[in-house]
């Protein structure tokens, strides 16, 4: 195995390109181990932790793009290098001379009545662009993560006091005039307002509620620090105003982690004077929190989106077909003595928190990368102990590599790896659809499937996996075609993350797959 | 936020360009921004800007006006040494910033050896390569010297060359005759078909334009180039219809001075033969206009980019006669047929200075069809130029493009729009194989390079407020 690494100077690329490019390279003949990355402190630290980093790299910059490679033996560097370049060659071919603006300014001398500024770049230059969009009377869904909590503050208050919307930063979904920005789904329009400090939180509940047949008014992100000390909930309030005097607005449904004290003062003294139903679900937050009059309290996402149903005014004519839970098991004892534990392999950074919080109940000892609740901290990320919830979006694993919505790879490695494990009873995953996720995600991950079925066998044990889909049969995967192939591929696909944790609860404590 | 669920839904995209496909999908109007991160140019620099706005603002408005207002006119021939100012009998001016013998790339080194070998200093290359490399000659920048040459750029003292005059700020500039194409000596050649060349444009050429401009009198520059402009010349690597349009204006005047037909016919078709005569003329009527904005207190505008081969260098109006470099990149080019990328110089000559005016890569708008002949499409030429208005300060008043309902071309680039934008000069150009005497082997594209820019914005701050000593 032979270093190699190189730098290439001045040259950017977005997030979605440079993981292409990462793709692309890591899937070169000979190649065992890369990184294609910005050449940040924290990355060169990554990429040396990773066993990649050579002497070239050290005075790599900011503005620099690193490329590190560890080639199997006998493969000619040159040749490798040679590949790589016309690989980025490729890709600058098609940025050159576009026409395209290059600032606010220009883009608003195309579109003058803009609404809003869609921003995903860097975090280090999103905070700008950001107040650059607000001076211009626009609002702004900051996608974009790593902005300093001061210059988020700065916004809020900013865009506050001028009657416009930050989402973000860290947001990474939002439902406005029912058009899903960034990574969000295709839903149906009703009567249901959402606001969440939880990308995955708002897909989960939009998708059960227009799954069920009903809608979607207004969904709105704050990202995830908004309802923190610091920030003090000023977008989660802006949003819930919003909401208050929307017309198409019935029921207002408010996702996040528990917010600080003083901001859920806040939050739920609003929720009280408003004239509308309003359903909190503040993951982990305890159960006297928020209940009386017209507030109601939800447990998991899947009870969030029954109890905004239930509130509903309007009345469903026609219900979407429903793939449904999964009722036609085997019945019989399934597991090998030493099957015992449950690994839980998530995309969805809030899946991972409820998946925990409902397991917590049942199982002990449940390991995390992110541990939420009584989890405790697991010591090496890259092998599970015990119960063991991860995770995998986490900064960790997606340093260099694609985030796992989008691309399977590294989780299918991890799937493989726990089936290889004997102890491992059950595997449950996520799947996330919509726009921005794994254009196919079918593609990407029945192989890990097939090969989890060949260690079965090899090993005559049943390692069942369980997922729930989060999507409609609107958004481009189609949730319908994508839940008929896992099925028919052996994988237990139940509606919801929430039926899906207490499938995997019911196979390891009954030590079988049947369904009761 | 309520007003965004009456008013709808426009969205202007900065980032990834799948969120904006969904908007399409979605029939969400909506605008896509090609942003790049700016330039990292540090923080004291950046402060130091910020805090000097507006007297930048101000310094460069006075500069672009200048550059705007210049009136280039030929006004005559003379001798290198006898005109062109700090000149020496031992000195050779060359094209781009200074570079010692022992840097120089092939081609220069050519272009030196033939020409000791024209000014008779020896008559053999070894020896000429000896002189050179041995202290005696002297090598200063064209730009030094109020000159400017393509390719190698060599100026000796016997050479004749044009002098040009700006009316309106009164400064002087000078530039060689163009060769023509092939084996010639700003590619590197020096052979003895080189050398000939030379002396009978010494001899026959000089005296007979000479005479010539003497009886039409001074030549309106800036009124050619916007002409050619709008009759698809950039005037860099297109100027035939430029060139023509010299010839129209000389033709009489060549005939009438002339007592030998022979010799006027000559003459005549020496210019009708080379498509790029017109190229030195419009490097020159750049440097007038550029040169007018010079020591500009404040002013971030640039006012040279030149090459020598070896290293790229600017220079700006707020920074004196001090030159910012880095390495020379190679073009992006179509090759003729046999060559490669392998086998080409790095970028070369002075010629830069015509998108420095506006000109040239930055008017590629005018000039379709020299994008085609770098490997592009029409659209490609519009887009160019449509980016450079991102980095220039002004719209120019005189050299306007027809395709873009007649907008003057982006003139005036602002060293702190490149860092801001992160957008690099485009220059379109020809390439020379890296060997002395063979020649141009192909034309291509290429964006400046970022390192000269990020120095220069350095200096400028330091000029601005000079940091102490450690």
């Amino acid at each position: 195995m032979k270093k190699i690494g190189f730098i290439r100077k001045g040259e950017y690329h977005d997030s979605i390109s440079l993981m292409l490019i990462a793709k692309q390279i890591s899937g070169l003949p000979g190649v065992a181990d890369s990184a294609v990355v910005i050449g940040s402190k924290e990355n060169k630290e990554v990429i040396a932790s990773a066993g990649l980093m050579t002497q070239e790299l050290i005075p790599a910059g900011e503005s620099d793009l690193v490329v590190a490679l560890k080639l199997d033996d006998g493969i000619d560097s040159d040749k490798m290098i040679a590949e790589i370049e016309a690989i980025f060659r490729s890709k600058n071919k098609a940025g050159s001379g576009t026409g395209l603006p290059q600032s606010i300014s220009g883009a608003l001398d195309l579109l003058p009545d803009a609404t809003l500024a869609l921003i995903s770049v860097a975090g280090r230059y999103a905070g700008d662009l950001a107040m650059r969009s607000l001076q211009r009377g626009l609002n702004v869904m900051l996608f974009s993560d790593n902005v300093p909590v001061d210059k988020e503050i700065e916004l809020k208050k900013f865009a506050a006091e001028r009657n416009l919307f930050v989402m973000g930063p860290d947001c990474g979904t939002a439902i406005i005039n029912g058009v899903p920005l960034a990574f969000a789904n295709e839903v149906s329009r009703g009567d249901i307002g959402i606001v969440a400090a939880s990308g995955t939180g708002l897909q989960e509940a939009s998708c059960l509620i227009s799954n069920s047949g009903f809608g979607i008014s207004q969904a709105i992100g704050t990202g995830g620090r908004d309802v923190k000390k610091e920030v003090g909930g000023i977008m989660f309030i802006e949003g819930m105003k919003a909401l208050a005097s929307d017309a198409r607005t019935s029921v207002i449904l408010l996702i996040s982690k528990p917010p600080a004290a003083e901001v859920l003062e806040k939050i739920i003294s609003l929720a009280r004077q408003i004239d509308k139903p309003v359903i909190g679900l503040f993951l982990g937050a305890p159960p006297e929190l928020m209940t009386g009059g017209n507030v109601r309290r939800a447990s998991t996402l899947e009870e969030a989106a029954q109890l905004a149903i239930s509130c509903s005014k309007e009345r469903t004519v026609s219900r979407p077909a429903d793939p449904g839970t999964d009722d036609h098991l085997e019945v019989e004892p399934a597991l090998a003595p030493g099957q015992k534990y449950l690994r839980g392999l998530y995309s969805g950074g809030t899946f991972c928190d409820e998946a925990q919080l409902i397991c917590n109940d049942s199982l002990d000892e449940i390991y995390s990368n992110t541990p939420f609740g009584s989890s405790r901290m697991l010591k090496h990320s890259w092998k599970s102990e015990k119960h063991t919830i991860l995770d995998m979006g986490d900064d960790e694993f997606t340093v260099g590599k694609p985030h796992p919505m989008i691309d399977y790879s590294t989780r299918n490695k991890r799937i493989i790896a726990e089936a290889d494990d004997p102890e491992t009873a059950v595997i449950l995953l996520d799947i996330v659809l919509g726009y921005g996720a794994n254009p196919d995600p079918l593609a990407d991950i029945v192989p890990a499937i097939i090969s989890v079925r060949g260690i079965a066998e090899r090993e005559k044990r049943r390692i069942p996996l369980v997922c729930s889909v989060t999507g409609t049969d609107k958004d481009p995967q189609n949730r319908t075609a994508v839940v008929s192939a896992l099925r028919s591929h052996g994988v237990i696909v139940m509606r919801s993350n929430a039926a899906a944790c207490r499938k995997a609860i019911q196979i390891i404590t009954r030590r079988s797959i049947s369904h009761v | 936020m309520s007003k965004l669920f009456q008013t709808g839904l426009k969205v202007i995209n900065i980032g990834m360009k799948s969120f904006k496909k969904t908007l399409e999908k979605q029939h969400v109007e909506s605008v896509q921004v090609d942003w790049r991160p700016p330039m990292a140019i540090g923080d004291i620099a950046a402060s130091i800007i910020r805090a000097n706005t507006g007297k930048i603002e101000a310094a460069n408005a006075e500069a672009v006006n200048k550059i705007l207002n210049s009136k280039p006119f030929i006004e005559g021939m003379g001798k290198a040494l006898d005109v062109i100012p700090g000149m020496k009998k031992k000195m050779l001016l060359h094209a781009g910033p200074p570079v010692p013998w022992q840097k120089m790339c092939g081609p220069m080194r050519g272009a030196i050896i033939g020409a000791l070998i024209y000014e008779r200093m020896t008559d053999s290359p070894e020896r000429a390569e000896h002189i050179a490399a041995s202290g005696e000659i002297e090598f200063s920048p064209c730009h030094a010297h109020s000159a400017v040459g393509p390719m190698a750029g060599i100026v000796s003292p016997s050479m004749p060359v044009f002098m040009l005059k700006d009316d309106q700020n009164g400064n002087k500039a000078y530039c060689t005759m163009n060769e023509g194409l092939g084996k010639v000596l700003r590619y590197g050649a020096f052979d003895s078909d080189v050398i000939a060349r030379l002396d009978w444009m010494e001899k026959i050429l000089a005296p007979s334009l000479m005479r010539a401009i003497e009886k039409t009198g001074r030549i309106d520059l800036k009124n050619i180039i916007a002409q050619a402009l709008q009759m698809g010349d950039e005037v860099h690597n297109r100027n035939r219809a430029a060139t023509s349009l010299l010839y129209r204006t000389l033709a009489p005047a060549v005939i009438l001075t002339s007592d030998n037909s022979e010799v006027a016919a000559s003459v005549l078709e020496f210019i009708n033969k080379n498509d790029h005569f017109f190229l030195n003329l419009s490097m020159g009527a750049s440097k007038l206009s550029l040169d007018a904005a010079r020591d500009i207190a404040y002013s971030s505008i640039v006012v040279a980019m030149a090459r020598n081969g070896t290293e790229f260098g600017i220079q700006t109006a707020g920074t004196g006669d001090q030159w910012f470099t880095g390495p020379s990149p190679v073009p992006d080019a179509l090759f003729f047929t046999g060559y490669s990328k392998d086998d080409a110089n790095p970028d070369i000559g002075d010629s830069s200075i015509t998108e420095t005016a506006g000109l040239g890569g930055f008017a590629i708008a005018s000039s379709p069809a020299i994008v085609q002949f770098v490997g592009g499409s029409t659209q490609d030429a519009i887009n160019y130029s449509l980016k450079m208005y991102e980095i220039t300060a002004a719209e120019n008043n005189i050299y306007k493009i027809p395709y873009l309902d007649f907008r003057g071309t982006p003139t005036g680039i602002d060293l702190l729009k490149i860092a801001e934008k992160n957008i690099l000069p485009f220059i379109d150009t020809g390439v020379a194989h890296k060997e002395a005497g063979i020649g141009q082997i192909g034309a291509g594209v290429l964006s400046a390079p970022a390192e000269p820019f990020i120095r220069a914005i350095a200096g400028l701050a330091e000029k601005i407020q000079p940091q102490k000593e450690h």
